[in-house]
């Protein structure tokens, strides 16, 4: 049997390849401005904490206690606080999405208060339509309304009543920015585009032309072919990740507390994987407009809606949590969010490792079984 | 000149639905998407791993966690039994949060003083680690008021929350109709985009120039199948979502399909602008996709558009999902009238406008 690798061979491919990718504009745009700009829009554009939400104020009872309690939510940091005249112009505004939700305070709620057997109510009305905000408006308010009750009660001059409290503590991300999460995640979407869904446009597009049969009747051999199309995108993907994550760092401000040579381990295996679904995509289809679709529901989708960057897993229907744990994009999320916020935490490391190993070689070799073929 | 666009429709609809494949490209994402993103694309937290440290092991720190057993948002509880243990559980991610109860938590109670508990968070995984904490919350301080009732200290104030449109803030409420509007985003893009890029590729779209047609009837010819093929897929996802997925329709079907085809407008001329810089399909794909990744998570359907810097809030404004969203979602939950609806369609317009405007001057440049 001859040496599967000449080296001298692979490298005058290696540089054919690599000539093709500076070539193309297209690859530039999709390996150096793409990423920047999607770190850009996750950066800013995607954030999950509301910080000033617009929310509507109703004082139909405009007493002491009633206006007492309209300070404290003048006072939230959280809430921007617009006043209206009736409930009507407030749902009305809701319904426009001018405000995400609205406070009522009802006519006789001072009068109520006085009562000692009556019970005084405010209501909270939010806009549903959006659940997510819907939540933090409740949270929020709730906040408001328990701090309004101690702060009367202690005015009243009687003893604060008994009370558990609880002190919350966000590790890694004291702050609790979602941003801190949500940056490094998508690193993960962008090295799926890069490995995936560019390497599949490109193989496809030498089988459309017919070069891919030209290369294959020459006496090159399936591994140096294989590694002629993996190695120049591999670098590609590599240095487009230390480019994310340099950005992240010094632009957004994202902490970094794990070891670079970690993430270049992880990062490789992951681009390895990437790498060889697209290269297996654009082998059974060698069509580019079907590879590139296939590339988008096959690699893309998934890692935006199944890797957990922003939707949580364990929320999922108990079969789609099943299918996750097919896809390497959530062991690469996984593992890049705990490097950059937690550091080097072993057993998360070792056992996405592992996974995304797995992966690379099934597809890789998958993709490797099926370039043979196509030689007989 | 209306037989020669229809001829050109004609052509262009059996060219994207001629071979078997190119059928199931159009038809599969939709079911793929439909089947998928309504139960994955969720902000909710159920069935999360709650984590109990407890160093009191007094009754109301055993009520308690009795208590947080019962909530939908946690189906496991662990049990933790030392600091090394607290610090593992959370590296390792296997719970969302830790709840502490401190040695002296149950005596402080019994003995009428105000006592703490510690929850400890997953910083990566902040936002659900926030709504998590608010069920705790809600929980604790019922638990508080009920104490308070029996010992006749309850405050006899109140909060009632109420959410409008969405009772039970049941996410695929918000995601199916955004659905609506990311399909017909995806496909009329592709659809105007890469056709014109195939011919290009092709050698065929200069004898559409050189025949004929003008550019403007070109790009009719090349909008209308476009938007065909959307709103069929949009009539698809809007009857999955009320038969299927039993979301209540309460708006009007006219203002929702009079938003659609302006935002169809609009879309298509950005596809078309797309289109007129693009040589070959692989280029006219990127440039999509370059595009409708930013209009997705900048259209407010991710997060909220609120959440934006000021800046790239008024950039949004060019976005054309984002108004589109809004019709979408205001008359399939809120009924909005035909004065909100403007509101959204103004911009759609004056977007569709603009694009169309530039894509027929760039057709028209290269003609001469």
């Amino acid at each position: 049997m001859r040496n599967p690798i000449c080296w001298r061979r692979l490298r005058a491919l290696c540089r054919k390849e690599t000539l093709q990718i500076l070539r193309d504009p297209s690859s530039h745009i999709i390996a150096f401005l793409l990423p920047i700009l999607l770190l850009f829009i996750f950066g800013y554009g995607v954030n999950l904490d509301s910080t000033a939400l617009r929310v509507g104020l109703v004082l139909e009872d405009t007493g002491p206690e009633a206006r007492h309690f309209a300070e404290n939510l003048y006072g939230s940091p959280y809430l921007q606080i617009t006043t209206g005249l009736n409930r009507q112009q407030m749902e009305q505004a809701m319904t426009a999405g001018m405000v995400k939700g609205y406070v009522v305070v009802p006519i006789d709620f001072g009068e109520k208060l006085k009562r000692p057997n009556d019970l005084a109510s405010v209501f909270v009305i939010t806009d549903g339509a959006e659940p997510n905000t819907a939540s933090f408006v409740e949270n929020y308010v709730r906040g408001v309304w328990s701090d309004w009750l101690q702060q009367r009660a202690a005015e009243h001059g009687e003893a604060p009543p008994v009370e558990i409290s609880i002190d919350s503590r966000f590790w890694f991300n004291a702050s609790a920015e979602s941003r801190n999460y949500i940056i490094p995640g998508s690193i993960t979407i962008i090295m799926t585009v890069i490995g995936t869904l560019l390497t599949s446009l490109v193989v496809a597009r030498e089988w459309e032309r017919g070069t891919m049969e030209a290369l294959l009747a020459s006496p090159m051999t399936r591994t140096e072919l294989l590694l002629s199309k993996l190695l120049p995108y591999y670098v590609l993907g590599i240095t487009s990740l230390f480019l994310c994550v340099a950005v992240s760092v010094w632009f957004l401000a994202v902490p970094f507390r794990g070891s670079l040579l970690v993430l270049w381990g992880i990062g490789t295996l992951f681009l390895a994987s990437s790498l060889g679904l697209g290269l297996l995509l654009s082998t059974l289809l060698r069509n580019q407009f079907n590879a590139a679709q296939a590339a988008l529901n096959a690699a893309f989708l998934p890692a935006l809606m199944l890797s957990g960057f922003v939707y949580e897993i364990r929320s999922m229907p108990t079969v789609i949590q099943a299918f996750t744990y097919l896809i390497p994009a959530r062991y690469f999320v996984t593992a890049i969010q705990t490097i950059f916020q937690a550091g080097n935490v072993w057993p998360i490391i070792v056992s996405s490792g592992l996974f995304l190993l797995l992966a690379s070689v099934f597809f890789i070799g998958l993709a490797a079984l099926k370039t043979r073929r196509r030689l007989d | 000149m209306f037989s020669r666009i229809i001829t050109l429709v004609i052509k262009e609809l059996q060219a994207l639905l001629r071979d078997p494949q190119s059928r199931m490209i159009l038809i599969m994402p939709v079911l793929l998407q439909l089947g998928l993103f309504p139960f994955a694309a969720t902000l909710e937290v159920t069935n999360n791993t709650l984590a109990v440290f407890n160093e009191d092991n007094g009754k109301a720190s055993f009520e308690l966690i009795q208590r947080f057993a019962q909530a939908q948002a946690f189906s496991e509880m662990l049990m933790l039994y030392n600091e090394a243990e607290v610090r593992e559980v959370i590296d390792n991610q296997q719970a969302l949060l830790v709840i502490r109860f401190p040695a002296d938590f149950s005596r402080k109670q019994a003995a009428g003083v105000s006592s703490n508990m510690q929850a400890l968070l997953d910083g990566r995984r902040s936002n659900s680690g926030q709504i998590a904490l608010g069920y705790i919350q809600q929980i604790v301080q019922a638990y508080n008021e009920e104490n308070l009732r029996n010992k006749n200290q309850l405050s006899h104030a109140n909060l009632i929350v109420r959410n409008r449109f969405n009772p039970n803030l049941d996410y695929v409420r918000h995601i199916v109709p955004s659905l609506v509007a990311i399909i017909t985003t995806i496909s009329v893009l592709i659809v105007t985009a890469l056709s014109v890029a195939r011919e290009r590729e092709q050698g065929t779209f200069d004898q559409l120039l050189v025949s004929p047609l003008t550019p403007g009837m070109i790009m009719i010819g090349k909008t209308i199948p476009a938007m065909l093929v959307a709103m069929v897929q949009a009539t698809i996802i809007l009857l999955a979502g009320i038969f299927i997925y039993r979301i209540p329709f309460v708006g009007s079907f006219a203002l929702l399909y009079t938003g659609m085809v302006f935002y169809i407008l609009a879309l298509a001329g950005f596809g078309l602008l797309i289109s007129s810089f693009c040589n070959t399909q692989q280029q006219a794909f990127l440039g999509v996709f370059s595009f409708v990744m930013p209009t997705i998570l900048l259209s407010g359907f991710v997060s909220p558009i609120e959440n934006m810097p000021v800046w790239l809030q008024y950039l949004d404004w060019l976005n054309p999902l984002r108004h589109f969203i809004v019709i979408v979602k205001g008359v399939f939950l809120k009924d909005i009238g035909l004065f909100e609806l403007l509101q959204s369609l103004w911009p759609l317009l004056v977007i569709a406008t603009g694009t169309l405007a530039v894509a027929n001057w760039m057709f028209r440049r290269q003609l001469g």
